[in-house]
């Protein structure tokens, strides 16, 4: 028995080594290997899953051990297994020390950079996610991009990306996290551009380094500011840096932090999350992510990169709860920003015809929600929709690959390639749609566990602005994930999935195509008025042979319909050409996650009970004040012992006053929902004289059925309005319905608005970029015609006069002179010399070494 | 003393390698002789360390093996392509940079 913490959690930091030495593996020989490097891609991140569950396992028995949580009763099992005798004799919850090692990377000036690893209930669930997540993709990926050109280096870049991720997961301290986030961001551009001879592909590539590139400003200029705040206090307090994560969230609890460095460097931080997160000014590159290969889209969507910006808030929690007074306002800075994105990305997705599109603005909407939990206070319902949707999104996206794999393809066009795919495709579709409801927030699925926990604390923090627009994001993901999933599943089979060849769309313009055709002319210009849901009219647009061909050129984000799509299929030659269900390697990966799914809401299932709420047990931190020596020394010592020296300052749970140490308090730290939690406590007074803070006491909401039916009758609505509308639109083609954005002026310039993605990228490309180049080139320009140009000609008049007669004095007579002397004189050493220049090696070092002699006998003579 | 016996292996080395570089012909056995004279110098810096009781004749000495080793990597990458070229390395030959 290892003690209350243990082989795996002491190793974390082996997890992200393991697929780092994989991708050095892989690019060095893996290209030698049976499978062509595949293998070890997949078993590196097995090897990572494997340590990422001992770790999860041990963490659990840690928490178990270290306060009152074995009485919990539904992990009693484990809890008994493990506990040492002091931690069982302590009933009241304490911080549990994270277990934290650190080796000194490299110092500079006095500060010391470290690589390390901080394992506590966030990092455990994370890195666990990460490797589950990343295992089940890289086993998808050896079917999905099977014969492909780059498939070693596909594999290589993935397993690399999901290194990135996990050493920014278990990062001790900020300059390990920045690492994290440069790997991740490299890879991510390795991977979006993977098929990079396609111009819009690596336009995509270049588009998403460039826009997270920009946040990343903020995350070096946030950590600085954070350091400068921070270090002195820490060095003095904890003996850590002040690039330490432990270090940091203790200083901005501690109530001696400056509020303005404070202020300033989570803005910077946040600034540098909604890059990395797609928040809503910097959302844009995330559709156009979509370029790369749908593995990656789905490992990019689910638990790594995007999330990444999710996980930085989260991680240094303390430091924006300070920062923007969390606890004590109605609207802040984060929330504002969640807002705004869950509403206009959810309302974006209504107009995509690329279903993976649709999945990309959804997945920024839902990053919306976890910001927005994280900025109004639900720390833990953010944290846990983390979870939730990493399973559903990546669930998501590898249907939509298994779909256009097999379906459609390899088209991603909803309208013009699937349709009524699911009597060809059950199992793919019923993934899907197990997918979408929990995406949703149908009841007993994963969704719902946790966004309505968001909505609740939000509303239950005060926030009640934001709750509302929450439900109202919930009931336009319900509306777009059901025209999604009508228009792929669901109606008539249409282009691809109704059996056709793109070959011969492009070459026969068969009437079946016209409607396809109909659509390429509205949308290859984006800027006219689009004909939305336009039905196959041939009348209108049939026989519009250019249409088909103008498409294909212009959207770029149909990279995989083109020449190059076909050239894939050929190599890796499947024959049936009609749609058919995916093979084994594709569906094993899609139905487990379907069934985490379906399942994972039960891990923190607040609607039954306390004893559901394992994540709050094991995830949250303990707001609680631990002892200042325990606390410092925990960090440094090689902690083994940590554990035994963090439980400390029994009895005192955040219900009652931090300072009364009265032992036989037994309240458990589980009977939450009270409001005097708000009185005291971590995150709402600064600790007392020789404590120390590491969380907040975020509060929580209680949980009430009918708060629960509100949000339930909001998706109901969604869901089953939006189907109606979709049958009537797409399949009965109702007349008051088709065509309406083209009748109706302010339905017209909705769509236009939105199909234009509220002219952001316009706003980017041609008005920002614009302004700051046009006028400094005007300015540029007005200088060199005036001033440099006056100047250049006065300079010149008086010149030539100076020069006249400089040439006839000076130049003629002295310079000359000099010239001529000087050439003469090299001219004649030069000949002198020139024997020695023989062009022999050996003769040159003989000089060498000989003049060396000589010199070095002058130097003797002269010294002695 | 017991480094004077260094400095004799260093020179006695540096000697070969002069002898080596001037010598011979062939362009790989130039640069072998190069790599024997960075070789003294390095027990050289090692015999100073121990007089010295420090250690940064150590430092050094990695730092010119690392050197040494880059150089070594260009200098044979340089014979290869004369190789390529001439299907010869006899440093005689090479006599176009004459001035």
């Amino acid at each position: 028995m290892l003690g209350a913490t243990g082989w795996f959690l002491d190793n974390a930091w082996l997890i992200p080594i393991i697929p780092g030495v994989a991708f050095a593996l892989i690019i060095l020989i893996g290209k030698r290997l049976p499978m062509q490097g595949s293998e070890l891609g997949v078993a590196s991140m097995a090897a990572s899953l494997v340590l990422s569950v001992g770790a999860a396992y041990q963490w659990i028995q840690r928490v178990d051990d270290a306060g009152g949580h074995s009485e919990a009763g539904t992990l009693g099992l484990i809890a008994g297994f493990g506990r040492s005798l002091t931690a069982a004799q302590e009933e009241g919850a304490a911080y549990v020390q994270p277990v934290i090692r650190s080796w000194t990377w490299w110092e500079s000036g006095g500060a010391s950079f470290g690589y390390g690893q901080h394992i506590d209930g966030l990092a455990v669930m994370m890195l666990f996610l990460v490797a589950f997540i990343s295992l089940l993709v890289q086993i998808y990926s050896l079917e999905y991009v099977r014969g492909d050109r780059r498939y070693t280096h596909f594999f290589a870049a993935i397993t690399l990306f999901s290194a990135g991720m996990l050493v920014m997961v278990l990062g001790e301290n900020m300059i390990q996290v920045i690492l994290g986030w440069e790997i991740m961001g490299l890879c991510s551009f390795l991977l979006i551009g993977h098929w990079w001879e396609d111009e819009a592909n690596s336009t995509a590539a270049l588009k998403a380094f460039l826009t997270v590139r920009v946040g990343d400003i903020g995350l070096l200029v946030g950590t600085s500011v954070l350091f400068f705040g921070a270090n002195d206090w820490t060095q003095e307090n904890l003996g850590t840096s002040g690039f330490s994560i432990q270090g940091l969230s203790a200083w901005a609890l501690s109530g001696e932090a400056s509020e303005t460095v404070l202020l300033w460097g989570a803005v910077a931080l946040f600034i540098a999350c909604i890059g990395k997160s797609g928040q809503f000014p910097l959302h844009t590159w995330l559709p156009d992510a979509m370029a790369g290969p749908t593995p990656v889209s789905s490992l990019l969507h689910s638990s790594t990169m995007v999330v990444a910006g999710v996980f930085l808030v989260a991680r240094l929690y303390p430091v924006f709860w300070e920062a923007f007074s969390i606890p004590d306002v109605s609207v802040n800075f984060i929330v504002v920003i969640a807002g705004i994105t869950i509403v206009i990305s959810a309302l974006l997705a209504f107009v995509q015809d690329d279903i993976k599109k649709v999945l990309a603005y959804s997945t920024v909407s839902q990053l919306g929600y976890m910001m927005l939990g994280l900025g109004a206070g639900a720390w833990l319902p953010a944290v846990f929709h983390i979870f939730t949707h990493a399973f559903f999104k990546c669930c998501l996206f590898l249907c939509a690959g298994s779909v256009s794999h097999s379906g459609s393809h390899h088209s991603f066009d909803m309208k013009r390639d699937m349709g009524g795919l699911a009597k060809k495709m059950p199992i793919t579709a019923g993934a899907w749609i197990v997918a979408t409801l929990a995406l949703a927030g149908v009841f007993p699925l994963s969704g719902f566990f946790s966004k309505d926990e968001i909505i609740d604390n939000v509303g239950h923090n005060g926030y009640e602005v934001f709750m509302y627009i929450a439900l109202f994001g919930a009931f336009l993901t319900a509306g777009y994930m059901t025209r999604a999933t009508y228009l792929t599943f669901f109606g008539e089979p249409r282009g691809a999935a109704a059996g056709e060849r793109h070959e011969e769309h492009k070459d026969l313009h068969a009437p079946a195509f016209a409607m396809a055709g109909a659509h390429g002319d509205a949308q290859g210009s984006p800027d006219t008025a689009p004909a939305e849901d336009d039905p196959a009219d041939p009348l209108l647009h049939g026989g519009d042979a250019a249409a088909g061909e103008a498409r294909d050129v212009a959207d770029p984000g149909e990279a995989m319909v083109g020449p190059v799509g076909a050239d894939r299929h050929d190599a890796h030659g499947h024959d049936a050409h009609g749609p058919h269900e995916s093979p084994k390697l594709i569906l094993i990966p899609v139905c487990i996650l379907a069934f985490f799914a379906l399942t994972a809401g039960f891990t923190n299932a607040v609607a039954f009970g306390e004893d559901w709420e394992q994540f709050k047990e094991y995830v949250e931190p303990i707001a609680e004040a631990s002892d200042l020596e325990a606390a410092g020394a925990a960090p440094r010592a090689s902690d083994l012992e940590a554990a035994g020296a963090a439980s400390v300052r029994s009895g005192s749970s955040i219900l009652n006053d931090a300072s009364s140490h009265s032992v036989s308090s037994p309240a458990p730290v589980q009977e939450e929902g009270g409001e005097e939690e708000h009185a005291s406590g971590c995150g709402y007074t600064a600790p007392e004289e020789g404590g120390i803070c590491f969380f907040p006491a975020v509060s929580h909401a209680e949980f009430e059925w009918s708060k629960a039916a509100l949000s339930l009758i909001v998706v109901g609505i969604g869901l089953v309005g939006s189907w109606f509308v979709c049958v009537a639109l797409y399949s009965k083609r109702s007349r008051s319905l088709v065509g309406l954005t083209q009748r109706l002026a302010p339905a017209r310039w909705g769509y236009n608005f939105l199909w234009n993605k509220y002219y952001l990228d316009h706003l980017y490309e041609q008005r920002i970029i614009r302004s700051i180049a046009h006028p400094i080139a005007r300015g540029a320009n007005w200088v060199n015609q005036n001033v440099i140009d006056g100047v250049v000609n006065g300079l010149g008049i008086g010149g030539r006069k100076t020069g006249g007669w400089v040439y006839r004095n000076i130049d003629q007579r002295v310079v000359d002179g000099a010239v001529n002397a000087s050439g003469a004189a090299a001219g004649g050493t030069g000949h002198a010399l020139q024997p020695v220049q023989s062009g022999k090696v050996n003769q040159y070092g003989a000089l060498l070494f000989g003049a060396a002699a000589v010199f070095a006998i002058v130097l003797v003579i002269v010294n002695v | 003393m017991f480094a004077v016996n260094f400095f004799l292996l260093a020179a006695v080395l540096f000697c070969i390698g002069v002898y080596g570089v001037i010598a011979r012909r062939n362009a790989v056995l130039v640069l072998m002789s190069v790599e024997l004279i960075l070789n003294s110098v390095n027990l050289n810096l090692l015999g100073f360390s121990l007089i010295n009781g420090n250690i940064d004749g150590h430092v050094f000495a990695l730092y010119i093996i690392a050197v040494a080793a880059a150089e070594v990597g260009v200098g044979l990458a340089m014979v290869m392509l004369v190789y390529r070229n001439r299907r010869s390395i006899a440093l005689d030959d090479l006599s176009e940079m004459k001035g």
